[in-house]
């Protein structure tokens, strides 16, 4: 693997590997806080309309759901591969397609939901009580969305010119991005599905 | 060949990865914003002079302490001493050539600067009328002002924070000189890690919240809207969870500097080193935990007011740890009064003040009767005023000549910082007696009986307004017409002195090794008479 020189602020390449990596680690906690944000507002409102909540993810398609939890799984473990520095291209590129199909999948469900009038807002025509879960559920699979966007950018980018501790690090954004998917998938699809 | 010198395009500067250089972009770009919110102080003052609401609008009235409040808390306090002082001064406290990520460095300057434009259109577009702090439903639903541009703003500004924050963490554990133990660190880089703590896992709440609340108003989606089943009070709490940290980020690197100041200009090593280094750290850990003294009367439960009271006191601890240790500091020193450490004394009796008063506020049955008051915009400007500004402005000064290589004028610079001192106490301390006497805030019409003070309030204001003018004036001039200052003016203890000043570049020829502590001043023996 490709190897480059070591960055002028930095006395050794362990340095640099060390700094980046704790960078990354650090920005992953902010991602966490940034999403726990949402997570904790959905908690609330779930805890003071529990029936309500349960019922509106019922509007949701486990199917489709499973399958982008499936996608999103093999990434990880396409990237992990790539991390590990097998085939390192071709795994990336795996990923980044693996990615974009659950995109693909989300963009369907989305326009389904708009075409059953679930989209929160002037227009939607779902039950009264179901539109809070709704905003929700746009709002934080939309920015998971956004943080697939970024990191598909990323394995692109990383694809042409591939630094050992760079895939290192997108590996780990990309492992936790995926980890916010792992949460969203129960808590918006399988509210009340228990026997 | 030093930073400044090296090149003089445009280019080189906007496109710099150097963190001095960026430090003093931040400088410009921060000084703007502060004459900016300051604009607004004085436009409220001049309406608070008489008690009718004569000279503006309500709307408009509304509208000006909104801008007054985003623009100082957001886009001058809260970055100021980090990206001005910390940035230049981390990489050379610890040895290093420049911090861990310079390319993220300079990115964040550009996002600080994005998020600003932001901002400053939502004002020149008309302004928001919700207050900083942007309660629901009125800003979610109701206002008819630019929110969502702001929040937006805002949103992008809070990027800023967080890179910077992470720069500074990840450089303080990775980077630091052979020798230099973390008990050897300056207590500046202590504060600066502890703000950077604060920053990093604080700023993204207040991201998703003001995302949350940009999104209900844009698209209808209702996370906030008790009609839809949400609740209002939420807000607020995400809101605070940050806030309140944030006000930490608005003293602790404050602190820092006054430590480094007592020290110097008392030529001792600070009392209790290792107390005030924890202090720091103690400060950012509980100030996650006393959010909710600021919903006293949201209608939050009791029991959860009365926590939220008790840890707010038990907050207060280290502060007061950090007050005692300098006061330590300063006994048996040989102290000298440069401007620098005028602004510290300054620092510690108003900061001393500001903090007493918090515990005022944090009593629950005090805080039920000054809340929204005049009583809290008095103690959070003795804090933010008389502590945060008067430890940047100390600081400013004492690192001035190692950032431009000149000496500011000291005459004037103490005539100034006599005239901040004495206008900063004639505009706030009537507003504590305001507060009690039951103004409230955010109101620009008062009873006539409030007038005099109100007065002595806005007369206060125009002098601290001189004050502050006259070192941005001869600062500027220092530039051109000051003497050089030579790499140590003050004798002061610290790897960023042992550099030429301006420092060159990679600021160090070889990398220093650190083989004692912190403030190794000579240790003044009993009988020994130390001459100036």
């Amino acid at each position: 693997m490709s190897d480059s020189s070591v960055a002028h602020q930095f006395e050794s390449i362990e340095q640099q590997r060390q700094a980046a990596t704790l960078g990354m680690w650090i920005f992953l906690v902010t991602e966490i806080m940034f999403f726990g944000g949402a997570f904790l507002g959905y908690a609330v409102y779930r805890g003071m309309h529990v029936e309500a909540f349960s019922r509106a993810s019922r509007h949701l398609d486990v199917a489709w759901g499973s399958i982008n939890t499936g996608v999103l799984l093999v990434s990880s473990f396409t990237m992990a591969l790539a991390v590990h520095g097998v085939r390192r291209r071709w795994f990336l590129g795996a990923t980044a397609a693996l990615g974009i199909v659950f995109l693909g999948v989300k963009f369907t469900e989305y326009a389904h939901k708009f075409s059953e009038g679930l989209v929160p807002g002037a227009r939607f025509r779902g039950a009264a009580d179901e539109e809070l879960f709704f905003s929700f559920y746009f709002a934080m699979t939309g920015l998971h969305a956004a943080h697939m966007v970024v990191g598909i950018g990323v394995l692109g980018v990383l694809m042409r010119r591939a630094r050992d501790a760079a895939v290192d690090v997108a590996g780990l954004y990309w492992h936790f991005v995926d980890l916010v998917w792992i949460f969203l998938f129960p808590l918006f699809y399988l509210v009340g599905r228990h026997a | 060949m030093n930073y400044l010198n090296i090149s003089y395009t445009i280019r080189s500067w906007l496109l710099s990865l150097d963190h001095k250089r960026i430090s003093i972009l931040y400088l410009i770009s921060n000084t703007v914003f502060f004459f900016l919110g300051g604009a607004f102080a004085v436009l409220i003052r001049l309406e608070l002079m008489t008690p009718a609401g004569d000279l503006v609008l309500s709307e408009t009235y509304n509208k000006l302490f909104t801008m007054h409040g985003v623009v100082m808390v957001f886009f001058f306090l809260i970055p100021s001493i980090p990206t001005i002082l910390g940035n230049f001064l981390v990489p050379m406290m610890v040895g290093a050539r420049d911090l861990a990520f310079p390319k993220l460095n300079l990115m964040s300057w550009y996002v600080f600067m994005f998020g600003g434009a932001l901002t400053v259109s939502s004002i020149v577009a008309g302004g928001v009328d919700t207050g900083w702090t942007f309660y629901t439903p009125y800003s979610s639903t109701y206002s008819n002002t630019h929110v969502i541009l702001m929040a937006v703003g805002i949103f992008i500004t809070g990027f800023s924070s967080i890179l910077t924050g992470l720069n500074f963490i990840v450089t303080v554990h990775t980077m630091r000189a052979p020798g230099l133990t973390w008990m050897r660190l300056p207590l500046f880089i202590w504060s600066i890690y502890a703000t950077s703590l604060i920053m990093v896992l604080g700023t993204p709440v207040i991201a998703i919240t003001l995302l949350l609340v940009a999104l209900e108003r844009g698209f209808g989606i209702g996370i906030f809207d008790p009609k839809l089943g949400g609740d209002p009070v939420l807000f607020q709490h995400l809101f605070w969870f940050y806030s309140h940290p944030a006000v930490y980020i608005m003293i602790l690197p404050g602190m820092g500097v006054v430590s480094e100041l007592v020290a110097c200009f008392s030529r001792k090593r600070i009392f209790g080193y290792g107390f005030v280094a924890l202090a720091s750290v103690a400060i950012a850990v509980l100030g996650f935990l006393v959010w909710g003294h600021h919903m006293f009367v949201s209608g939050q439960s009791v029991y959860a007011g009365m926590i939220f009271s008790m840890l707010s006191f038990l907050v207060a601890i280290p502060s007061a740890v950090k007050v005692f240790n300098w006061t330590a500091t300063l006994y048996r020193g040989s102290i000298s009064f440069a401007t620098p450490m005028l602004y510290a004394f300054g620092f510690i009796g108003l900061f001393t003040i500001g903090g007493l008063t918090g515990l005022v506020l944090a009593t629950m049955a005090i805080d039920i009767h000054v809340h929204d008051t005049y009583f809290v915009v008095a103690h959070f400007h003795y804090i933010a005023v008389g502590g945060m500004v008067m430890a940047y402005m100390g600081g400013l000064h004492f690192w001035w000549p190692k950032m431009t290589g000149r000496l500011y004028p000291e005459g004037w610079a103490k005539l100034a910082a006599l005239t901040i001192f004495v206008g900063f106490n004639l505009t706030f301390f009537p507003q504590f007696i305001l507060g009690y006497l039951g103004m409230p805030r955010r109101y620009h019409m008062y009873p006539e009986e409030f007038q005099i003070l109100n007065v002595m309030s806005s007369a206060g204001a125009s002098i601290l307004g001189v004050g502050y003018l006259i070192p941005f004036l001869y600062f500027l001039w220092s530039l051109r017409r000051a003497p050089p200052s030579g790499p140590n003016p003050w004798d002061a203890r610290g790897l960023e002195w042992s550099t030429p000043s301006p420092p060159p570049v990679e600021n160090f020829e070889a990398r220093p090794k650190v083989d004692e502590e912190a403030y190794a001043y000579p240790q003044i023996k009993e009988g020994e008479s130390v001459g100036q």
